[in-house]
């Protein structure tokens, strides 16, 4: 597995890449991606703004809303947001099937390995949880041969991002109708940064043998362009997605 | 809740009735004792408690085709729709693109994930299954029936002799399934 370290990488030149890789490359990846440099919306392939966002306040804001090419669901993501992501060859994880429920499940165990003794861990459906809150949202992609499981884990977030997101009508049954910021945690109270990405990798290693490459390696086996789905919404689409808005009519005094 | 959909579908597809005195659960203790291939006088065959339709072909990727005359229709099979969990959203292409044998067309969504649905043959879509907009849920309960994704023009009618007869693809789905 070829492991490629990235630093404050653009979320949306991320997912392009990892898009890319699942699609055009035959070798398995795991990319670490310390931060985003800008916050940013994303949303998963099914994903609706009008039922998952407050637009008013993300076009006030100026907030860049992605939809990418995984399900799930909606994530705000920033500089305190850690991404890990898994691109495998379905033959190459010995037991896991190339179904949803059997790549979650396996991740599991991965994470298992990273939190052990550490905080109350547990895979809760669907959901990285310590105890009963959230701190990593996950999705995945499956074509015929190849699969991708990628997280973007909450090691820090601004409790203001959060008010861009509606509370989502599909949610899991352990949310028990919270709020986002009584649903979710910061993995920064449970352990340091840098160890959680060592641990991430050492668990990695305990499955594949890993070699650390650069960005530059994901030029070299993909060949010809590549156009990948996920993508940028427009300010267009969100203010159609806001729908009409009332007139205010000034009254003169 | 797939074991008991298949149940209460594999009952109506009988015609025998589920009334609450016989609990849909009841009819999958018949096939609780090990994988059996069993025949029914319909064209239902019953492997490992998930249905392979006689009369339809199939791919290794787990879609099915029935063609008929000058269309071809196709879905997944019961055994991808059991396996991928609840489908919340469907993606179908346009009509009048085109699809080729072993090239994914669309995606389904369940549990967090995209699968991709490849086309068991090549050709022309003619026609796109508008109802899985509002019930993707449909895939889950009729794969066979109702949950249809796409109808092709096929543009090469050999591509039909690649696929799998329902025997062949029971006997592949008990290996995939003994292989983890």
């Amino acid at each position: 597995m070829n492991l490629v370290r990235l630093n404050r990488t653009p979320i949306l030149k991320q997912l392009h890449l990892e898009e890319k890789l699942l699609r055009k490359s035959s070798t398995n990846w795991c990319i670490i991606n310390d931060g985003t440099d800008t916050p940013a919306i994303v949303m998963g392939i099914s994903g609706k703004p009008s039922e998952l966002l407050e637009i008013g306040s993300v076009l006030r804001d100026q907030v860049p809303v992605i939809k990418r090419f995984t399900g799930g669901g909606t994530v705000v993501v920033d500089k305190g947001t850690v991404f890990v992501t898994l691109i495998c060859n379905k033959d190459d994880v010995p037991g896991v099937q190339p179904y949803p429920r059997s790549i979650m499940s396996w991740s599991g165990l991965l994470y298992n390995q990273v939190f052990k003794g550490i905080a109350d861990f547990q895979l809760r459906e669907n959901d990285y949880v310590f105890g009963n809150r959230k701190f990593g949202g996950n999705a995945q992609s499956i074509t015929k041969n190849r699969w991708i499981h990628h997280t973007s884990f909450l090691w820090d977030y601004a409790e203001g991002n959060m008010a861009f997101l509606k509370q989502p009508a599909r949610a899991p049954e352990y949310r028990m109708e919270r709020g986002h910021t009584e649903f979710i945690c910061r993995m920064n109270e449970y352990l340091p940064r840098t160890d959680f990405i060592e641990k991430t990798t050492e668990a990695v290693e305990t499955y594949f043998s890993v070699k650390n490459v650069n960005l530059e390696a994901t030029e070299e086996p993909c060949g010809a362009e590549f156009v990948p789905s996920t993508r940028l919404l427009s300010k267009q689409e969100l203010e159609e997605a806001l729908g009409p808005q009332p007139e205010i009519i000034g009254v003169s005094v | 809740m797939a074991l008991r959909m298949w149940a209460s579908s594999t009952a109506n597809a009988l015609r025998i009735s589920c009334a609450s005195k016989t609990p849909a659960f009841a009819l999958s203790r018949c096939f609780s004792s090990g994988t059996q291939l069993i025949s029914f006088p319909l064209p239902i065959i019953i492997f490992c408690k998930l249905m392979v339709l006689d009369g339809l072909k199939y791919a290794s990727s787990h879609e099915w085709v029935k063609h008929e005359g000058s269309v071809a229709t196709v879905g997944i099979t019961d055994h991808a729709q059991d396996h991928l969990g609840e489908v919340v959203f469907v993606e179908l292409p346009e009509t009048g693109a085109s699809v080729k044998q072993g090239g994914g067309f669309g995606v389904v969504e369940s549990v967090k994930a995209t699968s991709d649905v490849n086309s068991p043959i090549s050709g022309e879509v003619i026609e796109v299954n508008s109802k899985l907009t509002q019930t993707p849920g449909l895939v889950n309960s009729s794969p066979y029936e109702e949950g249809w994704l796409i109808k092709v023009k096929p543009s090469s009618p050999s591509d039909l002799e690649s696929l799998m007869d329902p025997q062949a693809y029971t006997k592949f789905c008990e290996e995939e399934n003994a292989a983890h």
